[in-house]
């Protein structure tokens, strides 16, 4: 079977069906040896110390938010140039997700960088580039929400979506184009990571544990968005049955 | 486990982690029954994709 087989929201659906057991499985594991390895057998920082074990939720949940908008970017280009019908579902139901993760990232730093840097907050480029992606993730949520036909909201937010986009690489390069309080890079190296094993591995795996989260998560909530629709669908013939021509008036919102 | 002298923050963190977290799921969960009560009962008025004639491959 083809990919674009899987373009039909019943085969889709039957596809979740299979899948989501074993991928959310696979997460439950990697979460239990994720927070095994970052309270148990990660040492302290030499000069952090405990705080260290902030960063093995932080950085997964910054990677996460920056690869769920490209999810989000890849989808709307679904959208506008094949009309995938799952194009603009997938989107829509990874943006409170990408939301959700971005905050994460947002506030855990906060939390990791009073005790390290003295601050809650510096309106430095990193920071406010990821506060930015978040401002662009609820923006896009209130405009799904915003306009009753799912597939004009679609579009309109695929449109949105990769202008955002262009915010991507100025988070990721914001620590070497400008002076920052961020830290610089220290594992997505040209050169290799800059982190003890005994530090990286925990962080990979709670990094393996945040993408088997996102992706549970998003299949859930593209099931829910499929059936949505149906649901909207149903009502829409149901009313123009009974009341043909008024079935614009009656037509209910995608949510 | 000592988490040392900045304990309040790890705690935090974590803490915060786990309720959005849990908040998702909850979402996700919440809105799946939703949709489902709300399919059943459109299906206990006679309203269904089989009455209205969608087959099992065409898109909804």
């Amino acid at each position: 079977m083809a990919f674009w087989d899987y373009a039909n929201p019943t085969r889709f659906l039957r596809l979740v069906h299979v899948v989501l057991p074993w991928l959310t499985g696979l997460c439950v594991l990697a979460f239990a040896a994720g927070l095994y390895m970052s309270f148990f057998t990660a040492p302290e920082d030499y000069q952090q110390g405990d705080t260290v074990r902030i960063m093995y939720i932080h950085v997964p949940a910054a990677w996460l938010c920056m690869m769920c908008y490209t999810v989000m970017s890849i989808s709307s280009i679904g959208t506008l140039v094949w009309k995938h019908p799952l194009a603009d579902v997938s989107a829509k139901s990874a943006a409170p997700i990408g939301a959700a993760f971005t905050f994460m990232a947002l506030v855990t730093g906060s939390l990791w960088g009073k005790p390290m840097w003295g601050t809650y907050w510096v309106w430095d480029a990193r920071l406010t580039s990821v506060l930015v992606l978040l401002i662009m993730y609820l923006g896009l949520m209130t405009l799904w929400r915003t306009m009753e036909d799912p597939i004009k909201a679609g579009k309109a937010a695929a449109v949105l979506t990769l202008v955002g986009a262009l915010n991507l690489p100025i988070i990721k390069f914001s620590v070497d184009w400008w002076n920052t309080l961020h830290q610089p890079a220290s594992v997505v190296r040209m050169d290799g990571p800059t982190i003890h094993p005994d530090i990286l591995w925990p962080l990979l795996v709670m990094a393996i544990a945040f993408t088997l989260l996102f992706f549970v998560l998003h299949l859930m909530a593209m099931r829910n968005e499929i059936l949505r629709r149906r649901v909207r669908a149903l009502r829409l013939r149901a009313a123009s049955a009974s009341h043909p021509g008024a079935a614009a008036a009656t037509a209910q919102p995608a949510e | 486990m000592d988490l040392g002298t900045h304990a309040g923050f790890i705690v935090a963190s974590y803490a915060l982690c786990a309720l959005t977290i849990g908040g998702l799921i909850a979402w996700v969960r919440l809105d799946k029954a939703n949709q489902e009560r709300d399919l059943k009962e459109l299906a206990d008025q006679g309203i269904s994709r089989a009455a209205s004639g969608f087959g099992s491959t065409r898109k909804s």
